[in-house]
């Protein structure tokens, strides 16, 4: 079953086949959502009449395009701020986790390792509900002492870049740790010989050597929170980020805008995701 | 180095520790461990009357009593641990031949492009699924178009639905790992296998899914952990009987404001989600930590 072993023609075909068939299932979803947004017609399924723009630049209802949506357009930029907030938050504790764990030694670490990655395995929805049950926890009793009551602990947009926050910092960790693990602490020591202080010979030698792991990382959280359902479903208030208002709109049973939207997702994914090979090829 | 000096060299590590400490401390406290222990707190509260609450497990013997609820949970676990064992079975082909077959840019070119769906957002992906499913949709025309049926026929809501969202939007976490582990697996010990005279099934199932194990087991829980939460495949392609239990929580909460109740079930799903990891990590003989990074 590898190359170098004969087999069969017939097995081979049908591996062949298989992979082939494998890789149509995995493309279709997204070949056919990329090609309803041009189906000139008011829902998106078949009959096909006949391709159009109006999607992506109609400017009146019932075709309002995408470019002209100002509910989809909103919710579009309370994503981005969103993930923009996440992603430095979750990259600046991340980079501390990194130096904690490849670096430092102190009891007790094992178990801090294994509490660190315990958001990974806690499902999304549960992230979501434990944190607005314990922020509102807060709340109320701040109001109850002090008559007081904190606008961000209740659903909405502060609380849903924490509820992000909370498990994004745990994938970044693993990025920056793997990366500083193959420093070789040998150069900080050098800048410290020449006379550089610790945080200089930090910032001057050990930052610049994980700046492709910063970048990696930052791009895996802001994708990743601009795509987080689970736990953001459970935090919302009013503003709904991008996915919360494409979900509503589907159990509705919505236009093609939302395919036009999902094509412009796709290649915003797709040259972030570009970029992020490019950065970890370059330091390769 | 004089005595005043490493004196004070070690004081700063010291607080330079403290300074890398505390913000994962906090970060650990409170967003998760304070979060969870508030969640169990409200989970065994009972409200008698507005404000009033007393210690009180009702919410846990609801679940027991509930037929519904229990059914629910059952039936996510069960789907859950299916779709992960096919996600397995359809995954562990593709990535050995990928692992194995390919070399150097179609290795590297089919590799990425298994990770392409995956940059999208899932709720785009279940959308694609939807308009091929529906019965408007890809499927259903094409059978009316060959003559195969006379009339549409609607396949979205129901569990073969379900299932080939939740084995589509799981495979990225299959694959990757089981990739990286036959990767590290030296083709020459699948040459002795054949050598001493094993057949294909004999060097499969004693050195390869050996080799692999690590990679299985750590897909398998990931696969398992995300369908087990996961609410927007389940409830768009399930439609309103999906039966999903992550459906039940969100309903406890939002829609009936019964915190107490969500809580619970929040509990319990963690639990099982908990207990079947551990089950994973003892039968396979694997780390937690060594799984997960």
């Amino acid at each position: 079953m590898i190359p170098t072993i004969a087999s069969s023609r017939f097995f081979r075909f049908s591996y062949i086949f298989y992979v082939a068939c494998f890789f149509i299932f995995l493309m279709a979803p997204l070949v056919v959502v990329a090609v309803f947004s041009f189906n000139d017609s008011m829902f998106p399924s078949l009959p096909w009449n006949g391709g159009t723009l109006d999607w992506y630049f109609n400017d009146t209802e019932p075709k309002l395009g995408i470019f002209h949506d100002s509910e989809l357009l909103e919710s579009i930029w309370t994503s981005v701020s969103i993930a923009i907030a996440t992603t430095i938050a979750s990259l600046a504790l991340a980079t501390c986790n990194a130096f904690l764990f490849e670096r430092e030694q102190f009891p007790g670490k094992n178990l801090l390792y294994i509490l660190m990655l315990t958001p990974l395995v806690i499902p999304g929805v549960i992230l979501g509900v434990s944190i607005l049950v314990f922020s509102s926890s807060i709340a109320n009793w701040v109001e109850m002492q002090f008559g007081y009551d904190i606008e961000a602990l209740r659903p909405g947009l502060t609380l849903v870049i924490i509820g992000q926050f909370a498990f994004i910092t745990t994938i970044s960790t693993l990025v920056i740790s793997a990366r500083l693990r193959k420093f070789d602490s040998t150069l900080e020591e050098a800048a410290m010989n020449l006379g550089a202080n610790r945080m200089t010979a930090i910032a001057t030698v050990t930052l610049p050597y994980l700046k492709p792991a910063l970048i990696g990382a930052g791009i895996v959280s802001f994708l990743m929170s601009f795509e987080n359902f689970n736990t953001t479903l459970m935090l919302v208030g009013s503003d709904a980020p991008l996915t919360i208002a494409m979900f509503d709109r589907l159990k509705e049973g919505s236009t093609p805008v939302l395919n036009a939207v999902s094509v412009i997702l796709m290649t915003g994914s797709a040259c972030l995701a570009l970029l992020s090979l490019f950065v970890q090829r370059k330091e390769a | 180095m004089s005595p005043a000096h490493s004196a004070s060299l070690s004081s700063t590590s010291k607080i330079g520790l403290w300074l890398l400490l505390a913000p994962i401390l906090l970060w650990l406290s409170l967003l998760i461990i304070l979060p969870h222990v508030d969640m169990v707190l409200i989970s065994l509260q009972e409200r008698i009357s507005s404000r009033n609450y007393s210690f009180s497990v009702s919410n846990y013997t609801a679940f027991f009593t509930e037929p519904l609820y229990w059914n629910t949970f059952v039936r996510t676990a069960v789907m859950s641990i299916i779709a992960t064992a096919l996600t397995l079975l359809i995954a562990f082909p593709i990535s050995y031949y990928i692992a194995k077959m390919l070399t150097g840019r179609l290795k590297t070119a089919l590799f990425v492009l298994c990770l392409i769906p995956f940059w999208v957002s899932e709720l785009v992906r279940t959308y694609g699924w939807m308009i091929i499913l529906r019965e408007t949709g890809l499927i259903s025309t094409f059978l009316q178009w060959a003559g195969l049926a006379d009339q549409p026929i609607e396949m979205l809501y129901n569990d073969a639905a379900i299932m080939v969202g939740l084995i589509y939007t799981s495979m990225l976490f299959m694959v990757v790992p089981l990739v990286s582990t036959l990767d590290s697996l030296d083709n020459s010990l699948i040459e002795a296998g054949y050598d001493l005279g094993g057949n294909s099934w004999n060097v499969l199932k004693d050195i390869i899914i050996p080799h692999a194990m690590p990679g299985i087991v750590s897909g398998c829980i990931v696969v398992f952990m995300l369908t087990l939460g996961n609410y927007l495949t389940p409830t768009l392609l399930g439609g309103k009987d999906s039966l999903w239990f992550t459906e039940q929580i969100y309903t406890q909460f939002i829609t009936r404001f019964n915190w107490e109740q969500g809580a619970a079930f929040g509990m319990l799903l963690l639990f099982l989600s908990s207990l079947i990891v551990w089950a994973g990590l003892k039968l396979s003989k694997q780390s937690f930590s060594k799984v997960m990074s």
